[in-house]
């Protein structure tokens, strides 16, 4: 029971930090950053 | 254009939303009762495996769904997945993740009531000196919308009306405004008082306020492990399809809160963190506070009688309000207020989530603004949950948590694993799970996702239709194939309902049981009309974009 009890909290725990400690990614402000072409409906690759 | 222009305010936010959309009532009130009723502590192990391999992969698949089809634009299931391939009938099955979340909605607000409701009993002393059976009574006296305590004429409708026009409001305020907000007290506020609960559930000693088991032998009742049990189907039936409800997958709903994602962002570290802190609501708060408490203080044998009788809603509401008085008058109403609380903001939660999906296609395909497409869904859900009010006896609020909140589920996640792993197809959908992470995805993922979560997920369709008689796999398939009657095929043809009113005698049962087969067959038209009517409106949206040229 407590190491299933404690094998949840720590990976919510450790997921948790990862996200607080994660630097925001800057916003994209290049053309070349934006420059994806994602098709539509593409067909399947 | 498209008048929908939100976005999420911050990325914790954006967690605790999709945590609070997966953690409901039935973390504390269904995976207990499940664990008792599957092994215990053995149960645990089918059901973390089929998170690792079910669960996780379906929020990895249900979330970069969701950013893919904002990138378009599309903030409802049945665009975000037309994007996803030319053939034209995919958008009619992304139809499941509007219809579901409506359905849902209208029996789980009725639900989220009671919760609200009680905690107003709580806060008033309502409990304060009732037996066990007295706080029973109160349970069937409100849902049979009997004499209010507190003088409100149809109070039980009063809660309803009261749940519904706060939800309404809050979804109207915006994503960030609202429910990003609400998220942000809400699960805190959860956590809070599961942790003083779950503290209380772990310190009961045997002759103190008149408890006769230590906690230790309810949490030992929990946990301890029936190998025996480990090799059944239907325990690993059961793991699966307790994965699927604690998640809130197969819904719609995470698609469309993924959608409002910027598409550079991180989906899969965002996924993992919001689907592991449900698993600690779970695993950890759940286990913790409704089987230790009411086995501390009614013992092994009166709980297991309780919970085949009742089921986990029925001990939540019926006997712990009856437990938390033996902690005193003061303490008993801090726990009620506490408990009932907890289960509001797990609701209440959940409930914003099943809001946004229409909400979304509103915007994106009929330009509305957010408010009247808001207040639509509301009045979408009065009027469809009030027959879960007015004939909840008559097995209506039953029918509509089968049908949406079950089927419903399972079909449209085996549908979305094979559209993502093979229509769209595995290279691209890996790329879509692994573009912007900000944790490595483990590379065997590709190989659970195109193969493993399919076959889980179909197993546990056929398993669902074809249940053997008492769940007995090994004896069906030697001794011929007798169907469950929990099965679906059994259920379609209302085989329980039709043996009881071939058996009865009394005629007031009769009368009681073909009303009831009346409401059920009533019920199930009323779900398959408005499923058909959300088809014609996405037929509409689509001519429409097709006239426009945006398709």
């Amino acid at each position: 029971m407590l190491s299933t009890m404690l094998l949840v909290t720590g990976a919510m725990g450790y997921f948790f930090y990862r996200v607080l400690n994660t630097p925001p990614k800057p916003e994209p402000d290049s053309f070349l950053d934006n420059d994806d072409e994602i098709e539509r409906q593409a067909p399947r690759a | 254009m498209s008048a929908n222009k939100e976005s999420w305010g911050s990325r914790v936010g954006l967690i605790l939303a999709m945590a609070g959309n997966a953690v409901g009532l039935g973390n504390f009130l269904r995976f207990p009762v499940q664990a008792v009723q599957n092994g215990g502590g053995a149960f645990i192990i089918p059901y973390l495996i089929c998170f690792l391999v079910m669960g996780i992969p379906l929020l990895w698949i249900e979330w970069s769904m969701g950013r893919f089809g904002g990138k378009f634009g599309h903030h409802s299931t049945p665009f975000i997945v037309d994007t996803m391939h030319k053939n034209r009938l995919w958008k009619y099955i992304g139809v499941f993740g509007i219809w579901t979340n409506i359905a849902v909605a209208s029996y789980y607000c009725y639900l989220e009531s009671w919760t609200l409701s009680y905690v107003f009993h709580s806060l008033g002393g309502t409990f304060s000196g009732l037996d066990q059976i007295g706080v029973s009574n109160f349970f069937d006296e409100y849902v049979s919308l009997g004499e209010s305590t507190f003088g409100i004429p149809y109070e039980p409708i009063f809660f309803f009306v009261i749940c519904l026009l706060l939800n309404t409001w809050i979804l109207s305020q915006g994503l960030a405004k609202g429910v990003e907000r609400v998220a942000k007290i809400g699960m805190p506020l959860l956590i809070v008082f599961g942790m003083f609960l779950a503290y209380k559930g772990f310190t009961i000693t045997a002759g103190e306020n008149g408890a006769i088991n230590d906690s230790s032998v309810g949490l030992n009742f929990l946990w301890t492990p029936n190998f025996d049990e480990l090799w059944s189907p239907t325990v690993w039936l059961a793991a699966a399809g307790q994965i699927f409800f604690t998640l809130s997958v197969g819904m719609g709903t995470i698609h469309c809160y993924a959608s409002y994602v910027r598409s550079k962002d991180d989906i899969a570290l965002n996924a993992m963190s919001a689907g592991w802190m449900n698993e600690f609501v779970e695993v950890v708060l759940g286990a913790s506070i409704l089987i230790p408490i009411s086995i501390g203080y009614l013992g092994i044998d009166g709980v297991v009688d309780l919970v085949n009788k009742q089921g986990g809603l029925g001990l939540g509401f019926r006997t712990l309000p009856y437990l938390f008085y033996q902690w005193g008058d003061v303490l008993g109403a801090v726990a009620g207020v506490m408990w009932f609380g907890l289960l509001f903001f797990a609701g209440i939660t959940s409930s914003l989530a099943m809001g946004t999906p229409w909400i979304g296609f509103l915007q994106d395909e009929f330009n509305w603004r957010r408010r009247p497409a808001a207040w639509s869904f509301g009045l979408i859900v009065l009027v469809l949950g009030m027959p879960t009010v007015l004939f909840f006896k008559y097995g209506v609020f039953d029918e509509y948590d089968y049908w949406a909140g079950t089927v419903s589920l399972v079909v449209f996640a085996l549908f979305e694993s094979i559209l993502f792993a093979w229509v769209f197809g595995m290279n691209k959908g890996w790329r879509e799970i692994t573009s912007g992470a900000d944790i490595k995805v483990p590379g065997i993922y590709k190989f659970i996702i195109k193969f493993v979560t399919p076959l889980l997920l179909l197993w546990v369709f056929i398993g669902s239709l074809i249940t053997p008689k008492g769940g007995d796999w090994a004896g069906a398939l030697s001794n011929g194939w007798e169907l469950d009657d929990s099965s679906i095929i059994n259920k379609i043809k209302n085989s329980n309902l039709k043996r009881q009113l071939a058996e009865a005698t009394d005629p007031a049962v009769i009368e009681q049981l073909q009303d009831t087969l009346f409401f059920v067959n009533a019920s199930r038209i009323l779900l398959v009309v408005v499923f058909l009517s959300i088809a014609a409106l996405v037929y509409i949206a689509y001519k429409k974009r097709v006239r426009e040229g945006r398709i």
